[in-house]
């Protein structure tokens, strides 16, 4: 059953799987050990990121792909709730058709991308993700009347997604369903034809396998497990805007996050985001503590103010790639 | 007379400003192995590049078994039966011997009975069979490169320089494999610098130089002329017995 449900993909290190079974064990029982709306908030966001850097592996750690649009597809999952639901009100249906919206234009951009931009070399495809990402960027501020501007757009979900507990659990069991999902997709026959293309792509063609088929594939399914993930976030924040989804700032968060949970693992994906989400939320926290105790030693209450908790979590991750330059994941699996 | 399985007419290769393949014309029967031979710098990799389509012919024609590849992508020619085995044997490192083995098997599942066979040929395969590639000697990877490329009946192995930097044990370990190889019919084609290799094994021989090709015959009768070896080579196979 394990074995099936994990696509025979085990954390192969028992210190990984120690961490992997807190972090699923804290967030299936979040609303209970963890009672506030800032932990919900962080667990919620922890859910979606999890999935939103899954998806991103694929193509960066699977794939060998690196794309600066994921956050563009994140960003039309969030649009495509919040613009329906804010549109057509608070109905079932609203929401399956701003879904549906959503999958169906981030597959059909994902696809012509990748048969259009896929065939030239890794550098001109980042190059032509960025400014597809930037035009939805800059678009998504301008059409102020159907997207909020740079507002963004507040909206109500039907009455059951009102209930932050039944919120938080679907967010959660969709993005673990997914999660299991990009898995089974990395350790089937596909992902061991992604992983050939990603080690020797001329090899890899030479056998018979058609690059750019695969990696337009990989592409769209990366592109919609974003995608999802935005429809979450969107559902969990009842809001979406350009600064929670289609901000280039969270395009290096998902990098950072990768790289530090372990490039081409989809656990580093867990760890990467639990890791960054929580800096993220409670680095400020730690750091007022500290401040507070070492109060009236020369300079170090100063250092560690909390207003400098970006200098300190730039210092982490310094220290995270200097030491684990292949990921927590492949540090913990040596 | 059958067709031959490859028929080469007058290819020309340009890579970049450089005009390496400058009309290239041979054959290679049907069911027997072909040595392709000459000096550093010849044309020999980058004629096997122009049939895999990994080098785009300029000028000429390539046939595989009455089928024109010329201007084929590469994934097609793979498709109609031509494996190609790289002078830097090209294995995935980060995958296991098995995983190499099934990317390779196109019908996503290698036949037992050829992977039995394919074990008894290099059993290091089997012992290794879940170790990762890259963790295997220079040797286990070739001939994982090799057990690759015959993991399904090919109708055209290309193979480039089999034996480079092995061992004299490891050789003698491939020269047995070749010899299973040619007793199944399969038509090869083989680039080669070790001459006694190329000579225990080569039915007929293509001689390169400066991009064109300047002798074709029996290895035979090539391994039997020392003047012609010095000429063609630039040294005779009996000054290195």
């Amino acid at each position: 059953m394990l074995f099936r449900l994990l696509s025979g993909d085990f954390p192969r290190s028992r210190a990984l799987t120690v961490v992997l079974i807190a972090i699923l064990a804290g967030l299936a029982l979040a609303p209970f050990i963890f009672p506030g709306t800032r932990s919900l908030n962080v667990a919620a966001k922890v859910a979606v990121f999890v999935l939103l850097v899954a998806s991103y592996d694929l193509l960066l750690g699977y794939t060998g792909i690196v794309s600066f649009a994921h956050t563009m597809f994140f960003g039309i999952g969030g649009y495509g709730v919040g613009i329906a639901m804010a549109k057509m009100g608070a109905s079932w249906g609203a929401l399956a058709l701003g879904i549906f919206a959503a999958l169906a234009l981030s597959l059909a951009i994902a696809l012509a991308i990748g048969l259009l931009s896929l065939r030239v070399r890794a550098i001109f495809f980042a190059m032509i993700t960025l400014a597809v990402a930037s035009f939805f960027q800059i678009l998504a501020s301008q059409m102020s009347p159907v997207t909020g501007g740079e507002d963004g757009l507040s909206f109500r979900l039907p009455e059951l997604l009102r209930e932050r507990l039944v919120a938080y659990y679907v967010v959660l069991g969709v993005a673990l369903a997914l999660f299991l999902a990009l898995l089974r997709v990395v350790n089937s026959p596909f992902g061991r034809v992604l992983l050939a293309i990603r080690e020797n792509e001329f090899r890899a063609e030479a056998i018979g396998y058609r690059l750019v088929n695969y990696r337009t594939v990989a592409n769209c399914l990366a592109a919609l497990g974003a995608t999802v993930a935005g429809v979450l976030y969107a559902i969990w924040l009842r809001y979406t805007g350009p600064d929670t989804t289609l901000s280039f700032n969270i395009m290096i968060d998902i990098l950072l996050m990768v790289v530090i949970g372990g490039m081409g693992t989809m656990y580093g994906a867990v760890l990467g985001a639990t890791l960054f989400v929580v800096a993220q939320n409670y680095l400020q926290d730690l750091m007022k503590l500290a401040s507070g105790s070492l109060e009236g030693l020369p300079l170090l209450p100063a250092l560690l103010h909390p207003d400098r908790w970006l200098l300190w979590l730039g210092v982490l991750f310094i220290l995270c790639v200097y030491y684990f330059p292949a990921g927590i994941v492949g540090r913990l699996r040596r | 007379m059958p067709e031959p399985m490859l028929a080469i007419a007058g290819v020309n290769t340009h890579i970049g400003q450089y005009h390496i393949l400058q009309g290239v014309d041979f054959e290679v029967p049907r069911g027997g192995l072909t040595m392709l031979l000459g000096r550093n710098g010849a044309g020999k990799t980058t004629c096997l590049r122009t049939i895999m389509g990994l080098w785009r012919a300029s000028a000429g024609s390539i046939r595989v078994d009455g089928h024109d590849i010329t201007r084929a992508a590469t994934p097609d020619v793979a498709q109609l039966g031509v494996a190609y085995v790289p002078e830097n044997m090209g294995i995935f490192a980060g995958l296991t011997v098995e995983e190499n083995l099934r990317l390779a098997a196109r019908a996503g599942e290698p036949d037992a009975s050829r992977l039995e066979w394919i074990w008894r040929l290099f059993p290091a395969m089997k012992t290794f069979w879940h170790g990762l590639a890259g963790n295997l000697s220079g040797g286990q990877k070739q001939m994982l490169a090799i057990a690759r490329a015959i993991v399904e009946p090919r109708r055209l192995l290309l193979v480039d320089e089999p034996t480079k930097g092995l061992a004299p044990a490891i050789i003698a370990n491939m020269v047995e494999a070749f010899r299973e190889l040619k007793r199944t019919d399969t038509t090869m084609l083989v680039v080669e610098q070790n001459f006694h290799f190329a000579r225990s094994l080569g039915d007929t021989v293509a001689v390169m130089d400066s991009g064109r090709i300047v002798h074709t015959g029996r290895m035979d009768a090539l391994a039997a002329d020392a003047a012609l070896q010095t000429r063609l080579l630039g040294l005779s196979l009996d000054a290195h017995q």
